[in-house]
Parts: structure tokens; sequence; C-alpha cells
């Protein structure tokens, strides 16, 4: 199985990656202006606290020997403690990420729900009434903000009828994912969109491809061809579309945080580039960009197993 | 040898169809531009002009979007805000459009290991959320329209140099690249008068989906308080006054919200409409 | 004998953004079985349409009408169960290019086995030794490891294999084959002729070949026919055609064959080229480029008729055009 060596050397080169991920990072939280002792310290910061500050905060060494620091912090998994809320930033993360990700969870498996079946109907009705309406529909949708629809959502199905509560995050596995059911859907329309509008096409192009007219010749019933062939050829491009849509469902995230109260990582983000939370922003922009390229690796593994041709 | 009659060669007017999303696109995106450059000639009121008499009015036919917190007309600040949000579309993507359409013209046709570097780079780049990254530097500058610009281009120029790379990769591969090479013509101009025409469109009609894209991230901002800074009429500062009221006045929120769904798609069915008519034209 | 293929009157039209397009008129031919069945003419005479035709593999806004009698049931009126049953089962067809008619990323054996399973009750272990058996038929080497590679895992010449196996999985006994050779090396080209009479042989298949190339038409075909335009203009034995061609177009076609040997000639070329679908010249459809046209030719579409026994003929001239001789003669 030409698979294995694949997913091996993906994983492989996931290390240049990380590599270049902890770099980047480590820049860009230093492009930061304004120091962190100014920030904690506030109108006292005279300038012997200021240095006793960057002092216990290892700021006052040599930007190289500061990079060594951060490397192995991140290799023991220490990844310092944030300046506001003076926790340890791995608690932080903990405390976040899992909320996030189950968002972005529930909103990809909402946006297949959506994309999936229209897209079949759409392209094998096309240029007709159901498809039209189907992607006149979507077409308003990813016209429409995330913010926009959200506080519509809002105050339609949780403060006007109730369905859903306003806001927030709950207790308890299920109601969780009560909270998150109107965020997850308003996270998911944008996305559905793009999905059905690459699933179309995809479909539109495998039902016109000569295999499946050999399929036909051959005799297979329609629901086979279907299925075998036409599915499984058109969702290839999409899975990858699908993959490389998690860095847009993460930044819709950061909105949809933001519109309905949920403590995720996304809003935890926005606060500590505000409050120049060094360690916060350094843990979770780590964080975060480990995850989308783990989501990248799996889209590849799930790409190469659907194509084989991806694997040579 | 005899000879024969050749047939006669029947005469046909090819009629260029223009694409229905174009025509309707574009005159939706026309009747904006007309709008955000004479907005006081459409707007009945002042858009900064505070009447405490009419506090949250709902819409009459003296103030059709009904009136906001501050007794402003909500009908005259939706469309003095097409002024901002036009600008918006413009000015976030014109400089990524430009200067990524050059870059990935010299990448792309420079080829081998300098594309497969910028393609890594590009890879690495998309690992962090375009949104999270512009709220980044926007942080670092601090808010306001002239820093989002310089936040979206500092990224946004990105996918326009990768999709042109890949496409001058396609053309220079092309007879008509080999024929410019063979008669000594210098690469930049191969590059820039003979492949790039051709290589550009895949650019320009992503340029028309970025600008509602642009509508989009900009609101999204302006919402968060880190885009256009209040009292600058614009439409995702508006919702965000009117967020807070959504049960009793909703028509603050909702209005400015139905303007940037109607100017997203005009710019979609623009790019729509135009990929239709390039393509049908080959 | 009676056929085993009987075609009348095949129409097939599609409706375009410039109006209604015949692509394939009033066609007619019989196949018998085991015979071999050339059906020539340039790239747009319908002559691809006609096989799609034959098993309603047409698309949408394409309508086909007419009769195509197989083995005395009309494949026109059937159901589509029916019609199921027949394609793969009773009549095969194989595409011109391999790459494109076989899924990029379906192994060949599934490909294979799912011919296989429409159309046998074989279990899975008969239908995976059935397969080996296939691709060890079509001269694949190491068969039974190559049942798990992909299409593109083949070289052209063996892909072409691997599509003639998988159509004739379940022994079929008529095969449409539509210009298998045109995209292969003229060296595989004849590899792959032999293959298809070979199996016509084993099989007791007859075939109908899709070609441009008479070369091709006079070294497998028994008989043949030549369309152009979207209608058969000249229909006989391979023999009877080659020797005396009653059609100018035919004439044409065999003048523009270089030979080797014999003495220089001039290679006789048609002038012109054919006319697009939607822009037929009324009568014969052939008159601008014909040397024989007179004014009948102008206004009156002559009919297919038989002169001689199983040798027919759709022009108005037949005779001047036999007298001017064989090119190849």
């Amino acid at each position: 199985m030409l698979l294995i060596p694949y997913i091996f050397r993906r994983i492989l080169q996931l290390i240049p990656t990380f590599a270049f991920i902890i770099i980047v990072v480590f820049i860009l939280v230093r492009l930061l202006p304004g120091d962190p002792a100014s920030a904690i310290l506030g109108d006292r910061a005279i300038d012997a606290n200021v240095d006793r500050i960057n002092h216990e905060l290892g700021l006052d060494q040599p930007v190289f020997v500061q990079f060594l620091v951060f490397v192995k912090s991140i290799a023991t998994g220490n990844l310092g403690n944030s300046i506001v809320l003076k926790i340890p930033v791995v608690d932080l993360i903990a405390q976040r990420m899992p909320v996030t990700l189950m968002l972005t969870l529930m909103a990809a498996i909402i946006a297949l729900i959506l994309a999936l079946p229209l897209a079949f109907l759409a392209a094998l009705q096309r240029d007709k009434l159901a498809d039209n309406a189907i992607r006149g529909v979507f077409q308003v949708g990813l016209s429409m903000p995330v913010f926009y629809l959200g506080i519509i959502l809002l105050t339609v199905f949780g403060a006007g009828l109730g369905w859903f509560p306003v806001g927030g995050y709950g207790e308890g596995f299920l109601d969780h994912v009560h909270h998150l059911i109107l965020p997850a859907l308003t996270l998911a329309l944008s996305l559905a969109a793009i999905l059905m509008r690459n699933l179309r096409a995809a479909i539109i192009g495998v039902v016109g491809a000569e295999y499946v007219d050999f399929a036909r010749a051959k005799g297979l019933r329609p629901r086979l061809i279907m299925i075998r062939h036409v599915l499984r050829n058109a969702l290839i491009s999409t899975v990858t579309l699908f993959g490389l849509s998690i860095g847009t469902l993460l930044g819709g995230a950061v909105i949809t945080e933001t519109v309905f109260a949920i403590p995720g990582a996304g809003r935890l983000m926005i606060d500590s580039i505000y409050g120049r939370d060094y360690p916060v922003v350094q843990g979770m922009t780590l964080a975060l960009a480990v995850c989308v390229s783990l989501t990248f690796l799996l889209t590849d593994i799930v790409q190469a197993y659907l194509d084989p041709r991806v694997a040579r | 040898m005899t000879l024969v009659a050749t047939a006669p060669v029947a005469k046909r007017r090819t009629l260029i169809r223009i694409p229905f999303t174009l025509v309707f696109g574009g005159t939706i995106i026309a009747l904006s531009t007309v709008v955000a450059f004479f907005p006081s000639l459409f707007a009945p009121y002042d858009p900064v002009a505070m009447d405490y008499n009419a506090l949250l009015q709902a819409p009459t036919i003296a103030h059709p979007f009904g009136t906001d917190s501050f007794g402003r007309d909500v009908l005259s600040r939706v469309i003095h805000a097409y002024t901002v949000d036009m600008q918006i579309a413009v000015f976030a993507t014109l400089f990524p459009f430009v200067f990524g359409t050059f870059i990935g013209a010299l990448v792309g046709y420079a080829g081998g290991w300098v594309n497969a570097l910028f393609g890594r780079v590009v890879d690495a780049i998309i690992t962090f959320p375009f949104l999270v990254l512009v709220i980044a530097i926007v942080a670092v500058l601090g808010p306001g329209l002239i820093n989002m610009y310089v936040a979206v281009s500092v990224v946004g120029w990105v996918f326009y140099a990768r999709l042109v790379a890949t496409e001058v990769q396609v053309q220079k591969r092309l007879d008509y690249a080999d024929s410019g090479r063979a008669m000594g013509y210098r690469p930049l101009r191969i590059i820039f008068l003979h492949l790039l025409p051709n290589a550009i469109t895949p650019a320009l009609v992503y340029w028309m989906t970025d600008m509602a894209l642009a509508i989009l991230l900009g609101s999204s901002l302006g919402y968060l308080g880190l885009g256009a800074q209040p009292p600058i009429a614009e439409w995702g500062v508006q919702i965000a006054d009117g967020k807070n009221f959504m049960n009793t006045a909703w028509w603050i929120s909702v209005f400015p919200g139905v303007a940037i769904v109607v100017t997203g798609l005009g710019f979609s069915l623009v790019g729509d409409g135009l990929a239709e008519l390039l393509r049908t034209k080959k | 004998m009676t056929p085993a293929l009987e075609v009348r009157n095949l129409t097939t039209g599609f409706k375009t953004a410039n109006g209604w397009v015949t692509a394939v008129k009033d066609v007619g031919f019989d196949v018998m079985p085991g015979e071999v069945v050339g059906l020539v003419g340039e790239s747009g005479s319908g002559k691809s349409v006609t096989l799609h035709s034959i098993l309603r593999l047409v698309h949408a806004p394409g309508i086909v009408e007419g009769s195509v009698k197989w083995q005395g049931r009309d494949l026109m009126t059937m159901s589509e169960r029916e019609l199921r049953k027949v394609r793969g089962g009773e009549i095969a067809m194989i595409f011109q290019e391999p790459m494109t008619a076989l899924n990029p990323v379906l192994p060949v054996g599934i490909q294979i086995e799912e011919n296989l399973s429409a159309h046998t009750a074989l279990d899975s272990r008969q239908r995976a030794a059935r397969a080996r058996e296939l691709m060890d038929l079509v001269g694949i080497p190491e068969a039974a490891r190559r049942l798990k590679d992909y299409p593109h895992q083949f070289s052209g010449g063996m892909r072409q294999r691997v599509m003639i196996a998988i159509a004739l999985a379940s022994g079929p006994k008529l095969l449409l084959a539509d210009e298998p050779t045109t995209a292969l090396d003229v060296t595989i080209q004849d590899q792959i002729l032999k293959l298809i009479l070979d199996l016509r042989d084993e099989l007791q298949m007859g075939v109908v070949l899709v070609t441009h190339d008479l070369g091709v038409v006079a070294a497998t075909c028994d008989r043949m026919a030549v369309m152009y335009a979207g209608r058969i203009v000249e229909t006989g034995t391979v023999v009877d055609v080659f020797a005396e061609p009653h059609h100018a177009y035919t004439r044409g076609l065999l003048g523009s064959v270089p030979r080797g040997g014999a003495g220089r000639t001039m290679l006789l070329s048609i002038e012109g080229t054919p006319p697009g679908l939607a822009s037929i010249p009324p009568g014969c459809a052939f008159n601008p480029r014909c040397t024989f046209a007179t004014d009948i030719c102008r206004k009156e579409t002559p009919m297919l008729a038989e002169f001689a026994p199983a040798h027919l003929v759709a022009c108005h001239h037949h005779r001047e055009v036999a007298a001017a001789g064989s090119p190849v003669a």
C-alpha cells in the first residue's frame, strides 16, 4: 500500500514546518510594541521596577539566548505564565482550546450536512429552479458577515424564540452543545457555501467525464455509478478545500466567540494581543498553528486515500 | 489535377453573450459607486446630526430606516457609509493585487527552486488564520482604517502571487512563450508583455471576490472597534452600535447589514460573471 | 443467416444554442455474428455518436430515434433495466482514450469485477479469479499483481488492454470499438488490433470498429460503412469497396492513404473541409467538394441504395465515380 510511506513522509515534513512556526511566532511576538513591564506596572513603571520585571521575564538577555530559552521551554511543555492572569499559559490553553475546537468541529459538521446533499441536488438539477435557488441562497450567505448573521440568529432564536441560550458556554457536555449550536450555525454558513460551490462544480465535472460513460456502457446500476464513480471522485477536490478552510473557520471563530460571549481560544487571543500578554499570545499562536498544521496533515492523508495518484 | 470548388464559408455573427450575473452585479456596483462619490445627494440628513427628539424611532416616512440611540438618521448613515466601505473594498485590495501579481509573475517565470521556496512560504503563511494575523497587525499598529489597509496588504498579496505564479507557469510552457524566447526577447519583456496579459485572468476574477471579502473584513474590524473609528459611519461600526438594541430597535443593525450583503453580492456576481465571460471567450 | 445487429434509420440530434443539430442522420447497417464491420469517416462525421446512440449513451439534450435490433429485440424501446443487462453483458463498448475512460482512483481489478458483479452470478472469489484470467487473456504480464494497480500505473498500450479486459469481462457478443487505436503508437496499434481479432475468434464476437484510418480497415474489417456529415454514403465488403469505390468521398479517402512500394503517384487530397454539423449544404452534403457534382447533387439528397449484391451507395453519379477507378486497385 503506497499510503503508509506517504503518511510517513508527510509526518516527517511536519518537522520543518513546526520549526518554521516556532521561529515565526517568536519573531512576531517580539514585534509587538509596548513592553510587558509597563503594561503590568502601569503608573508605577519606574525604571528600577521595569528592569526587575524585564529580568524576571528574561527579556534582558540577547535575542538569541531568548530564542533558545523559548525552544527549551516548548520542549519541556512550559510556556510561561500569563502576565495578566498570572496562571500558566498551558492551563489557559487547556481551558480555552477545547471550546474553540468543539465550536469549529460542530461548525464543520453542520457545514458538511448542509453542503453535501444540496451540492448533489444542485448539480443534478443543473440550471433548473432547484439549482438556481440553492446557489442563490448560498451566495447571499457568503456575502453576509459572520457577526451580522450571529446577532440576527441570536436575536431571533435566542432572545426571541428562546430556543437557545443567549451566548455563553454552559455546564456539562450536552449543555455545551446546546450553547454552541447557534454560533456553530453562524460559522457554518459561509463554509457551507464555499463547499457547496466547489462540490457542485466537481460533480458536474465528474458526471460528464468519460469514465462515467464507460461505467454506464458496462451496464452498471445508476446508484452504484453515483456512489462509486461520481461521489468518490468529486469529493477529492472538496476534501482539500475543506482542509484549507480550517484557517478561515478559526478566523470566523474569533468573531463568533465575541458575538456569543464564548470563552474560547479566539477571544483569548484577541484579549491577549491587546493586553500585551506575550506569553499567552506566543502560546496561543503556537497552539493554533499546530492545530492547523495537523488538520492539513489529516486532509492530505484523506486525500491520498481517496486519490491514489497523490501518493506517487 | 482537377480544380475543385471550395465549400462556401458561412458567415456567422459571433455574439458575445454578456452573462446575466455580470450585468446584475455590475449595476449594483455602479450604483454603489455613484452613491459613494455623492452621498450628500442621496442622504436626506447629515449622518452625524443628532436629534434628541427622535431617539430610537422605528422606520417612518421621515426616517425610512429609523433613528439610532443618538437620534441620527440610519438611512443617511448607511448612505454615507458607502463612501467608507467602497473605499475599503478598493484600497484593501489594490496593493495586494498589484504587488502580488508582480511578484507572482516573476516567481512563476523563474520556476525551479524559487517557485518551490515561494510555495513553502505561502504554505507557512496560510497556516495562520488570515483574520487573526490582520487583527494582530492592527493591534500592533493601532486601530484605524489606514492601519487596516497596511495589515491586509502585508498578508493579502500572497494569494494573488500564488494565483499568478501558477498561471504564468502554465503559460510559460505554451508555444507563444517559446517563440518569444526564440526571437531573443528579454525575459522581462516576455513576462510582462506576453505572458502576464494571459495569466492575469484568475487574479482579476479573484480581485472582484476579494473586494467583497474586503468589505466583510473591514466591517468585521469595524464591529470589533479596530477599523473605522466612530463617529465615522461605517456599516460594521453601525451594526456594533445597534447590537445592544436588537430587541427594541432592530433597524439600527439590520439595515447596514443589508447594505453589506447587497454590495458584497454585487462584487461576487461581477467576479462570477467575469469568470464566465472570459471562459466563453476562449 | 440473420444479422446480430440491425440498425435502421438511426437519427441523433442535439439542441444547441444555434438550434437543432443533427449529428447522425438515417444511419443503417447490419452486423453478422462474428463479423468485423468498419465505420469510417473523418472527425465530426458522426461515427462516435452512432456508437453511443446504439447503446443509448447519448447525453441529454440529445435525442435518438430509429431502431436498433439486437438479436431481434429493439434497444430503442427497451426499458432501462433491460438495457442495462445488454450493456456490458451482451454488447460492450471501448473508448478511444483509456486514460480518461478508466476511473483514475479505482484499482483496475475492481473495475473488472464490477462488470462481473453486474452481469454474472459469480461469487467474489470466482470474480477475482476471472479477473485474473481476463488480464492474462489480454496479454498483461504478472496479471495477479497488477489487479491492484491503478490506471496511471500502466503504459498506454497496457491501459488499452486493461480497458478491453474490463469491457469483455462478461463475454459479450458484440464489441463497439470507438477508435481504439487512434491514441496509440503505430507498433502498439498492431498489437491491439490483433488482440481484438483474436478475442473475436475466441469469444465469437461481432465488432463494430470506428476509425478514420483505412489501413486499419483493410487489415481487420470484413465489411465497411463510410460516413460523411452524419450519413452513411457507401457500404459493402472491404474487398468490393476498395476495388471499386462508388462514392467520391470513399475514393478520396482511399486515394489519400500513402502507400509504399510501387511507383510514385500523386496523393489524392480532397479540397475543402467537412461542413460543420450546423451548416450542412442542401442536397448531397459532399457536393461542394465533389468533382463529379452536378445541379441535381445540389438540390436532391441521394438515398443509400443497393446497386450490386451487398454494395450500397448514396450518390447520383456513382457509376461515373466507379468508372474513374480505385486509387488502391
